[in-house]
């Protein structure tokens, strides 16, 4: 439970989404890739299975220079148990829509977790 | 009257009774203390609650806009995903951590930092350059939303955290840390009270003892002297009770003692 300060290393922004919405991103400039071919960005297709996007999802939050990590709401629908079990402060993991599936606040597992504890 | 309940296992004194009593008034500033901290992070967290949610709103409909500029770039370029894949080598926008302190708790913020000058150059994109422009700068928009509400969202759950210990630490004080005080008191009390009752009866017995010793001691001083014939009467007493003072111990009880409260 360590709510401690970000390391001074941690300034990249993370996707995991479909192509259009990493094609955007990485347009503002988002994407990094290091010599030895890591890259903070992993397109999901249709066919892209659960556990791939899973693994993905654990590397990611296991980087220690990544300090945001953008994932497409209906991605995160598929690997769903894995996103509502996550309880780091550091990445910050944020639920951006796509373009064919608009936001949904009923399913973002942070809006979840605020209305359990208010019991809305 | 002696404290039911758990209670500290400490030594019955009148030191240690304000001792105790010390860290009662000890544990009840520290409870309100902590109630008064909890109530303010509280009420900022449903403030930032109330951002989270404004912000998670803006940001669907400023992807919508994103969206839709890419769409518009894909119509006069053609597909650039790959291209722009190929080409993100060193990220030029990364956000910078800065701490900041909420009534006492050290929340994260996110801030854009834009590094210029390594924007990959739109070379293969030449028709349509403009739009790729225009579509770069909307999402460069996007994700300063994003940003901000990333900070928002980190700020979000570690106040809850924190909220909760708290929450944690007032409870335990107010249901165990000052029921076990008062249980102390109480017992360390009734000890004293039950130690001065036991003093009294001693005393109160010692006396009657005296009292009976002397009894008995002018009883066989009037035998003797009738044996002898003489007078009892005429012959002056050793001891007299009321004006003592010739300091023998027989007589300790008999002075007045200011002290001694019977």
């Amino acid at each position: 439970m360590a709510t401690s300060a970000p390391s001074k290393d941690r300034n990249l922004l993370a996707v995991i989404g479909d192509e259009d919405t990493i094609t955007g991103l990485l347009l503002a400039g988002i994407g990094q890739v290091t010599p030895d071919q890591k890259k903070n960005f992993f397109v999901v297709e249709a066919k892209t299975e659960a556990h791939v996007i899973e693994g993905v999802f654990g590397e990611f939050t296991k980087r220690e220079d990544i300090a945001i990590l953008l994932i497409n709401q209906y991605v995160a629908e598929k690997i769903r148990p894995t996103v509502d079990k996550y309880q780091q402060a550091f990445p910050a993991l944020l639920e951006i829509p796509s373009k064919d599936h608009p936001y949904d606040p009923s399913k973002d597992s942070i809006l979840k977790r605020v209305r359990k504890l208010f019991g809305e | 009257m002696s404290g039911t309940g758990p209670r500290e296992s400490i030594f019955p004194t009148r030191m240690a009774l304000t001792n105790t009593k010390t860290r009662l008034k000890g544990a009840q500033t520290g409870h309100s203390l902590l109630a008064k901290k909890r109530d303010a992070l509280t009420t900022r967290f449903r403030a930032i609650l109330r951002k989270v949610d404004e912000a998670k709103r803006k940001m669907g409909r400023v992807m919508q806009l994103a969206s839709f500029s890419l769409a518009e770039v894909a119509y006069a370029t053609g597909d650039i995903a790959y291209l722009v894949q190929e080409q993100a080598k060193s990220a030029s926008f990364k956000v910078k951590a800065k701490q900041e302190n909420v009534s006492g708790v050290v929340l994260p913020a996110f801030e854009v930092d834009r590094v210029p000058g390594t924007d990959f150059n739109l070379t293969g994109l030449g028709r349509g350059g403009q739009q790729v422009l225009r579509s770069k700068e909307v999402y460069a928009k996007a994700v300063e939303t994003l940003v901000e509400l990333a900070s928002l969202q980190t700020a979000f759950m570690i106040l809850d955290e924190v909220i909760r210990a708290t929450n944690r630490r007032v409870n335990a004080i107010e249901h165990v840390v000052i029921p076990r005080l008062d249980n102390t008191i109480k017992y360390i009390m009734s000890e004293l009270d039950e130690m001065d009752r036991e003093e009294f009866f001693r005393l109160k017995k010692v006396q009657g003892k005296k009292k009976r010793d002397a009894d008995a001691a002018e009883a066989k001083r009037k035998a003797d002297l009738a044996e002898q014939g003489a007078d009892p009467d005429s012959v002056p007493l050793p001891v007299e009770p009321e004006l003592a003072d010739d300091g023998e111990a027989a007589n300790l009880l008999s002075s007045k003692d200011n002290d001694v409260i019977f």
